[in-house]
């Protein structure tokens, strides 16, 4: 940091000039280059390595043994918990669920997160009001969210109807209404997809904004300079910057659709049609203390987000490699 | 650059600071007694909060911690209080549902034995047999009752009893199905469900009503199969019951539950009596008019029972501290300071009777009557342990969809034998 040089406006003396201090002797190195690095980072090496990575293989661990109960049992069982979660109704359920769940809700966040994003740069008056507004949602806990929407999907009927429901009946649009989550349909977890998409797409919306605002302009005028219509523009200009965007957005939004646990659980709880292997592996090791099953219920969610960022990691060393 | 330093400085000072905080609450002292429960909703905060002034009255010096978790209708506390006690980090004393949800912590050797103590203080003359027996594991009593619910209730608004012409609640399951035909016709839902867990307390009470007391207890303790003709045309029962409820557009909270009744929307429910102090404070509404009860149909005479208790977790810092806890728990004095502002009844039969009024007094009667039978709640984890009763959630959840009776009770047969 330096001060600025104070110079007095109405005075003769010669304008001071700023002190320069001698150069540091360098001092002698001791030790290796890589070492003062490593040092420094070391305090958060061994946190994520006990914290993270440690627990995670004990994780692994325990899946592998019968514990039930509590007391801790770590015998060696090999993959029968695995075997037995295969030929589980209620992980077949959960799997499906979790499924249909990701398609709908990462599909449509970044659907709607896009066209928001659109017709933002397209230029609207008050845009950052409107930003806020989209991106507001995210601000609320999932838990708090749930909570409205329990109302807002509420599915009774006559005297009882609410929320939704009731607005459309009030608007005259009768045939939408819908028993949302819990309805027979196997269809039935999709409509959380709303609340969670509420909840995700204006931050969708703020990737691709940032995205389109960093395509230079310079790119764009050329473009149609050469005679492109916008759609062209838009399709042979905009499009190819966004796809790291695209990709990043999609794999984060999988990666919260994969460990959604909160939104469900208080949204409905015990409601099978909207259970997923997280709230099993919650209710079973905690509810029923299935040491053993919640840990193979972790360790299968895990290899699953693996399997998905995996792929990211992969793609962005890549990238930076180039 | 003095800003760089002041925020190093601060942030020192604050974690310096919260470090300190978490020392005194983490910190062993002799003289506080931790006392876990989930006991934090309106009246039952207010009564454990009676019972700790008793406490702290009769011992001087000593200091009492209320480390209750809300939420979850106890699950919460549940998930963190078996965290503390497999790190063997138990609290002074730990609340459980009497019965077999304590057989894990028993096998694990997590409480100690406190039958000496139910000698020591008569109890085994003071709580009923009926209420003994379901307390004993293993020929053995590990736990302190404080009160008792009972889940074999059927709410309802006598008003809109009177408007369909229906002359009073039923006394057997069949006799509801014949109501709920006539108030189907009338643009009514015949019973209000809510949350899974409300669905399994239903489920309970069918079978109790349907099988009786004996068949009931045999079920439970394995003698009867869940695939036995009798269990099955129970169930079959249950099935049709559950197709007269508005379980496809079920409330999400048992309150709300409730709310259907006394707004007449739907006419009957089957909840626990922990309903009546919800109906009289928060709606406002009297025993007998705004609201009314009877035994869940098929169930006269019965009291299917659950009951909040307390423990003696092994390894805990002074163990005559926690007995004298446990002693107010069990005394006449301390049961009578919480249940009147819980809204539950005293589990010993010899508390003085004139602070329970209205519906309770009712129950009281019941409770103490020698003649009634004594059963366990299933959902309330009397008479299934907590591996046995999650099972069960999930085979019921899944049969609420797939609807296949015959899937259900072969599934609970087999997981009796795997989790007992």
């Amino acid at each position: 940091m330096s001060a600025p040089v104070h110079v007095p406006r109405h005075s003769n003396a010669p304008p001071a000039v700023p002190f320069t201090p001698p150069p540091i002797r360098r001092r002698k190195r001791r030790g290796p280059a890589w070492l003062a690095g490593f040092l420094l980072v070391s305090p958060s090496l061994i946190l994520i390595g006990v914290f993270v990575y440690g627990f995670l293989g004990w994780n692994v661990r325990v899946s592998f043994t019968n514990w039930r109960g509590l007391s801790p049992s770590y015998h060696f069982v090999g993959i029968d918990n695995y075997t037995r979660l295969l030929h589980d109704e209620r992980w077949h359920a959960d799997v499906r669920n979790l499924v249909v769940f990701t398609f709908v809700f990462v599909g449509g966040a970044l659907l709607l997160g896009f066209v928001m994003a659109m017709l933002l740069d397209k230029g609207v008056r008050g845009e950052g009001f409107l930003r806020g507004v989209f991106l507001f949602p995210m601000a609320i806990s999932f838990i708090a969210t749930a909570i409205v929407w329990r109302w807002l999907l509420d599915n009774g009927s006559g005297d009882d109807t609410a929320g939704l429901n009731k607005l459309f009946a009030v608007a005259g649009l009768d045939f939408l209404r819908s028993d949302w989550h819990k309805s027979d349909s196997i269809w039935a977890i999709a409509a959380v997809a709303l609340p969670a998409g509420w909840a995700l797409s204006g931050y969708v919306m703020a990737l691709f904004l940032a995205g389109m605002r960093g395509v230079p302009e310079a790119l764009r005028e050329s473009a149609r300079l050469d005679g492109a219509s916008e759609t062209q523009v838009f399709w042979h200009v905009v499009r190819p910057a966004l796809r790291p965007v695209t990709f990043s957005a999609m794999l984060i939004m999988i990666h919260i659709s994969l460990k959604t646990f909160d939104l469900l659980y208080a949204l409905d709880q015990g409601n099978l049609r909207i259970d997923t292997p997280s709230l099993y592996m919650w209710f079973t090791t905690f509810d029923g203390g299935f040491y053993d099953r919640g840990a193979t219920i972790a360790t299968v969610l895990l290899i699953g987000v693996a399997l998905v960022v995996g792929p990211y990691v992969w793609y962005a060393l890549r990238t930076e490699r180039r | 650059m003095w800003k760089g330093r002041l925020a190093i400085i601060s942030l020192l000072v604050v974690s310096l600071l919260s470090g300190l905080s978490m020392l005194t609450v983490g910190g062993a002292s002799d003289d506080q007694l931790e006392v876990y429960s989930w006991w934090t909703g309106p009246g039952e905060e207010e009564g454990l909060a009676a019972m700790a002034e008793a406490f702290e009255a009769a011992n001087p010096g000593i200091r009492f911690v209320n480390a209750a978790v809300s939420g979850g209708a106890g699950s919460n506390a549940k998930a963190i209080l078996a965290s503390r006690l497999l790190a063997n980090d138990p609290p002074d004393s730990y609340q459980r549902h009497a019965g077999l949800e304590l057989l894990d912590d028993v096998r694990s050797g997590k409480v100690q034995d406190l039958t000496s103590l139910y000698e020591e203080q008569g109890w085994g003359k003071v709580f009923p047999k009926g209420l003994l027996d379901n307390l004993t594991i293993d020929g053995k009593i590990y736990a302190v009752p404080v009160n008792i619910h009972r889940a074999n209730l059927i709410w309802y608004n006598p008003r809109t009893l009177r408007d369909l012409g229906i002359p009073g609640p039923p006394k057997t399951w069949a006799e509801f199905l014949d109501q709920a035909a006539t108030i189907k016709g009338k643009g009514k839902v015949p019973l209000a469900v809510g949350p899974e867990w409300t669905q399994k307390h239903l489920m309970e009470t069918v079978l109790l009503g349907e099988l009786g007391a004996d068949s009931y207890e045999r079920l439970f303790s394995g003698d009867l199969r869940w695939t036995s003709t009798e269990v099955k045309s129970a169930l079959d029962v249950f099935g049709k019951v559950l197709d007269a409820s508005d379980v496809k557009s079920a409330a999400g909270e048992w309150q709300l539950q409730l709310d259907r009744i006394v707004e007449g929307s739907a006419v009957y429910a089957v909840m626990g009596d922990w309903s009546s102090s919800y109906l009289e404070q928060a709606k406002k509404l009297q025993w007998k008019e705004g609201y009314d009860v009877a035994t869940s149909p098929g169930t006269d005479g019965v009291y299917d029972f659950l009951s909040d208790s307390f423990t003696l977790p092994t390894g805990v810092r002074s163990p005559d501290l926690s007995r004298k806890w446990l002693i107010e728990c069990g005394s006449a004095a301390g049961q009578n300071l919480f249940n009147p502002l819980k809204g539950s009844i005293p589990a010993r039969t010899d508390a003085p009777a004139d602070l329970y009024r209205g519906y309770l007094g009712w129950t009281l009667q019941q409770w103490r009557d020698p003649k009634t039978r004594i059963v366990g709640s299933l959902a309330h984890g009397v008479v299934a342990n907590n591996a046995y009763n999650a099972e069960i959630d999930s085979a019921l959840g899944l049969y609420v969809q797939h609807g296949d009776l015959g899937k259900f009770a072969s599934t609970v047969q087999q997981q009796f034998q795997e989790t007992r």
